[in-house]
């Protein structure tokens, strides 16, 4: 029982990481209608500022602003100097052009830093709590747990109840009747690249300092889960991205725990092939269907 | 039966080609036709009918452990007759890779690009795990057995222009009915289905099946170019298909022009030969800004040439020339020109 | 029907790629392939990129610094050292194009110190079949002591079993009570360690066996299984970062258990990088490993590694794959040395299997014509404030029987030039 307790509250840290990478995945698949294969590579990228800034200047928090900052202004650049010039017809082009990126980042960070594992150190102890002898979530966890909340939070009222927010989904929806009633969609776009890089950024931040340190493909096995827990929960979804990565978090911890950490990218692949057979479209598909 | 004919010459030209390289060339040129075998497969799926693959290398992985498996055992049946030994590897290469094909095709049937897309990509991240717990010898992966010269030949060629041999054939093999498949009538049912599912719909032609199918006929091309490369390295492991590789895959059918049997088998030499490339050239800068170079640079200018293609040059460089682009028009750009119908209508982000 | 044929121009474009020797079997002729009167070529395959990168690449730059150095004392019977890495990402795949290009291209007089076990299984045939010398494999398999079959293939590492026998066998010596648990990674070299330790424990004696996966760097759900077990003593066959991973989300835990861990994934200064200069101390204090190379800090030989690593390698970090690397490079020179003033690929193995090389170990090579494992004994070391040193006990391990021994460390002489 207390085995269980401590692998369900390690796996809500885990999930929370992946459900807030996969819902920067949803927020530039309703913008742009772009699945970004990049998005790990960027947002190493910017945590590689992050890192610099931190070892500068000494201050978690500095870092973590220029992290942000650095995601947010990489997401324009590439949203403005090069997925405006792919062919949109079909989500293809896009997916392409975003695994070119990857291979020009990875192995740019590669080529200027060197593939050492550069030590991040977490600005929390990572000491769990201790309840009746079960050792349960750490500061750090609470930590991840709080942010992925107040972003997660924070994103939903910008798209529900800002103007900005309805200018992002009516153009998304929308991209005709939206030009017409006065939107800058093309802005739009950009904007939803900027918020979406920013939030992997954010979550690629939290996760380098649980593990071995930072290197160019530290967030690769990040973004493919999260890639995954976006598709289970619906690629339109916000909520079915909160839900699945928080679900998958558990479950990986789970099979890690009591069967072996061999299984535990078998069993993903499992709830992923079966949800899909059952709902193509994810958990929280959207009306539409997306099948025909 | 021009087709037939038409592979037929090809082949035999590009043995007659085994002569004037060396062995090494020799070993570059059979794991290009290896490569080559998949990417033709993907090329005629992503660019016939649309579904993106990212997981085409897990496919060659099958492929190439069906072989090792179906080979070894008949090895130990009939340790004498390497045809045997030959022909069964790549029945068994070609009935696991069309097996998983076929259960990815289902899936596909009815999954829209992303979820396909990111579907195949777990796929990919699986393979080390599946194995480790299925039994196929882990990360060392299971053997194959070793395929010497024909004695006949012994005196003439060294072991690896004999595997070049082989893998010309075996890639001759899997790719011509690919091209025979491509203009007839399934092709033509493919790009129905990619037009307009639900036009297609109507004058009989089901997508599902039609997706399903193409799925597998781009599968077992795979699985035998899993196998080519299996006899030549004389093993199959999980760590040479990984996400990279199978990114690759992408780069040589997206680079060569999608759907372009041609451009597959230009894009395949090129993965193949310019990160040796790269790397030679990058040898003779000193030191540590050479050490990162190494392996580092070649991948950043497939990067760059993958996105310059898309950007700029939809065709591939199967679109290249005069007499080439006309017919790519016709097809191998069909892909990535305009089809707006067939996303949801919110899907056009025109501005 | 029009069926494209631009495949031709493929097949052209691959034609041009080389228009160099055919294929035609060569005769045998005299001078072996690498040899030249003023120089020795060699080869080997590294992870230089990658995620594998990050743990393995400066053992290379070690060896190359080292055959540097030789080079600059007048190289070996005259002949400067030539050492060609080529980058195989830890890729099997890849390793087979490198190796095939050192061997074919670049007629490499032999292979040194190729790294990894699933990468130089796949070559481990056609080095074979070439009948090129494939000398100190960087890997614990035991698959590279298969004289029979694989006659010019020698091992460098103390295999893994004999590790795990080894920690084991000091942790019974230690406290026969104690609860004994194995965290490993998941493939031979984890297993090698559980057999190591359950030959030594019996086979039912191990209380929670763990397995980690390099592709998910979170293991507080093994950390987790364990301590609930009651483990006491975690051997760990684990490379250096899951180690530090291993030690540091135990601590997290408040968990002190004692740590063995294989020389694999047990190197001070590197676990120091991952954990922190003011958490390792503290961690780390009372690791117990097992090694067979120089390694005490007042070590001749860790003295002079040093020098050479400052003065031919830019002063890089001085690690545990600093004194490897360099270990493969004097060994190499040493069996040069004795392969004779016109070495062939014969006399090289020979020279090997004479059983007369030294090496620089703390135990005796064993190398000879039914052997071909390197180091059959391991010496235990332990971290106290801060310093890995030996603690003077030594075992060697012999089908899963492990008897004490004395070190035997082998005198610098002649400043590491061999031969001269």
């Amino acid at each position: 029982m207390d085995r269980l307790v401590f692998l369900l509250s390690s796996g809500l840290a885990r999930g929370a990481v992946l459900a807030l990478f996969a819902l920067s995945l949803v927020i530039v698949w309703r913008a742009a209608r772009v699945v970004n294969f990049a998005q790990a590579a960027m947002a190493i990228a910017a945590v590689y500022v992050a890192f610099a800034i931190t070892a500068a200047s000494g201050s978690y928090w500095l870092g973590l602003i220029g992290g942000l900052a650095t995601g947010a202004l990489l997401g324009a650049a590439v949203e403005a100097g090069l997925m405006r010039r792919v062919p949109h017809t079909t989500p293809l082009p896009g997916m392409i052009v975003a695994i070119g990126l990857v291979m020009i980042l990875q192995s740019g960070l590669s080529i200027a830093f060197g593939p050492q594992h550069r030590t991040m150190r977490p600005p929390f102890s990572e000491r769990p709590f201790d309840l009746g002898g079960v050792p349960v979530l750490s500061p750090y966890e609470l930590f991840v747990l709080v942010v992925a909340a107040l972003v997660m939070g924070g994103l939903a009222l910008l798209f529900n109840r800002t103007s900005l927010g309805l200018q992002l989904r009516a153009s998304a929806f929308a991209p005709e009747t939206s030009r017409l009633l006065g939107v800058r969609v093309p802005r739009m776009v950009t904007v939803g690249w900027m918020l979406s890089v920013a939030t992997a950024a954010l979550a690629a931040l939290l996760l380098v300092p649980t593990e071995l340190g930072l290197n160019p493909f530290a967030a690769d096995l990040l973004f493919v889960n999260a890639f995954a827990v976006a598709v289970i929960g619906g690629l339109d979804s916000p909520a079915g991205a909160l839900a699945a990565g928080i679900g998958v978090g558990i479950l990986s911890s789970l099979v890690t725990g009591y069967v072996s950490a061999s299984a535990a990218p078998l069993a993903v692949l499992a709830v992923l092939t079966a949800v899909l057979l059952l709902r193509p479209g994810g958990l929280v598909a959207a009306g539409k269907a997306r099948s025909a | 039966m021009r087709t037939v004919l038409r592979a037929a010459l090809l082949a035999a030209l590009a043995i007659g080609a085994t002569f004037a390289l060396d062995p090494f060339r020799n070993f570059q040129l059979a794991t290009a036709a290896g490569v080559f075998a998949a990417v033709a497969g993907l090329t005629v799926l992503v660019g016939l009918t649309g579904q993106l693959s990212l997981g085409h290398a897990v496919l060659m992985a099958a492929g190439g452990y069906g072989y090792a498996a179906a080979s070894t055992a008949a090895a130990e049946a009939a340790p004498e007759s390497a045809a045997l030994v030959l022909t069964a590897g790549l029945a068994g290469a070609a009935a696991v890779s069309g097996a998983l094909g076929l259960l990815l095709g289902l899936a596909a049937a009815r999954l829209r690009g992303p979820y396909l897309a990111g579907l195949t990509l777990a796929l990919v991240i699986a393979l080390p795990s599946a194995a480790n717990v299925l039994p196929l010898g882990g990360a060392q992966g299971l053997p194959a057995p070793f395929l010497p010269v024909p004695d006949a030949l012994s005196r003439l060629i060294a072991v690896e222009q004999w595997h070049a041999w082989l893998a010309i054939g075996v890639a001759a093999v899997a790719v011509t009915p690919l091209a025979v498949l491509r203009s007839g009538r399934a092709g033509l049912r493919m790009r129905a289905v990619l037009g307009d599912e639900t036009a297609a719909r109507l004058s009989g032609v089901d997508p599902a099946r039609t997706k399903t199918g193409a799925f597998v006929a781009s599968a077992v091309p795979a699985g035998l170019g899993g196998a080519i490369l299996a006899i030549t390295t004389q093993q199959v492991a999980p760590g040479g298909y990984g996400l990279a590789f199978s990114l690759l895959l992408v780069v040589a059918a997206v680079v060569g022009g999608l759907g372009s049997l041609g451009g597959a088998a230009l894009g395949s030499v090129l993965v193949v030969a310019l990160p040796w490339l790269v790397d030679t050239l990058v040898d003779a800068v000193p030191s540590d800004l050479g050490q990162r170079l190494d392996g580092n640079f070649a991948v950043l200018l497939f990067g760059a040439v993958i996105i310059a293609v898309t950007v700029a040059r939809p065709g591939g460089l199967a679109a290249l020339g005069p007499r080439l682009r006309i017919r790519s028009r016709g097809r191998a750009a069909a892909p990535v020109s305009p089809t707006p119908d067939n996303a949801t209508p919110s899907a056009n982000t025109e501005r | 029907m029009r069926i494209p044929t631009r495949s031709t121009a493929a097949l052209a474009a691959a034609a041009t790629l080389a228009l160099a020797a055919c294929s035609t079997p060569a005769d045998e002729d005299e001078t072996p392939p690498g040899v030249t009167d003023d120089t020795v070529t060699i080869g080997t395959h590294q992870p230089l990129t990658g995620p594998a990168a990050a743990g393995y690449a400066t053992i290379s730059a070690a060896t190359s610094a080292y055959f540097e150095y030789l080079n600059a004392q007048g190289g070996i019977h005259g002949r400067q050292i030539e050492y060609v890495v080529k980058d195989d990402a830890y890729d099997p795949s890849q390793t087979q194009t490198a190796v095939r290009e050192l061997v074919a291209e670049g007629e490499v007089f032999a292979v040194v110190n190729g790294l990894g076990t699933p990468t130089h299984s796949a070559v481990l045939d056609y080095l074979d079949q070439q009948g090129v010398p494939d000398l100190f494999v960087s890997s614990g398999s035991l698959a590279w002591n298969q004289p029979d079959q694989y006659p010019n293939t020698f091992a460098f590492n103390a295999d893994y079993v004999t590790e795990g026998a080894a920690l084991a066998q000091y942790a019974t010596e230690q406290d026969p009570e104690a609860t004994v648990c194995v965290l490993g990674q998941d493939d031979d070299y984890g297993e090698g360690i559980l057999a190591g330790v359950e030959a030594v424990l019996g086979p039912d004696a191990v209380a929670q066996t763990q397995v980690y996966s390099t592709s998910s760097e979170d293991v507080s759900a093994q950390i987790g299984a364990m301590m609930e077990a009651g483990c006491e003593i975690n051997v760990l066959g684990t490379i250096n970062g899951f180690t530090a991973l291993a030690v540091g989300t135990a601590a997290q835990l408040e968990w002190f258990p004692r740590w063995y861990v294989s020389s694999s994934g047990a190197d001070y200064p590197t676990l120091v990088e991952y954990l922190g200069e003011e958490t390792a101390p503290l961690v780390l204090q009372g690791m117990v490993s097992v090694n067979y190379l120089p390694f005490s800090p007042d070590d001749e030989w860790v003295e002079l590694f040093r020098q050479v690593n400052d003065e031919y390698n830019d002063g890089a970090p001085f690690t545990g794959n600093t004194v490897f690397g360099m270990s493969v490079a004097y060994l190499f020179a040493e069996a040069l040395a004795a392969a004779g003033e016109d070495p062939t690929r014969a006399s090289l193995t020979e020279a090997l299997e004479s059983g007369d090389l030294l090496g620089n170990g703390i135990v005796p090579l064993s190398y000879g014509p039914d052997d071909h494992a390197a180091y059959r004994g391991v010496g235990i070391t332990t971290v106290d404030e801060g310093v890995q040193d030996y603690i003077g006990t030594t075992y060697a391990v012999a089908d899963g029987a492990v008897t004490e021994i004395e070190a035997s460390p082998v005198p610098l002489e002649n400043e590491g030039v061999p031969g001269s």
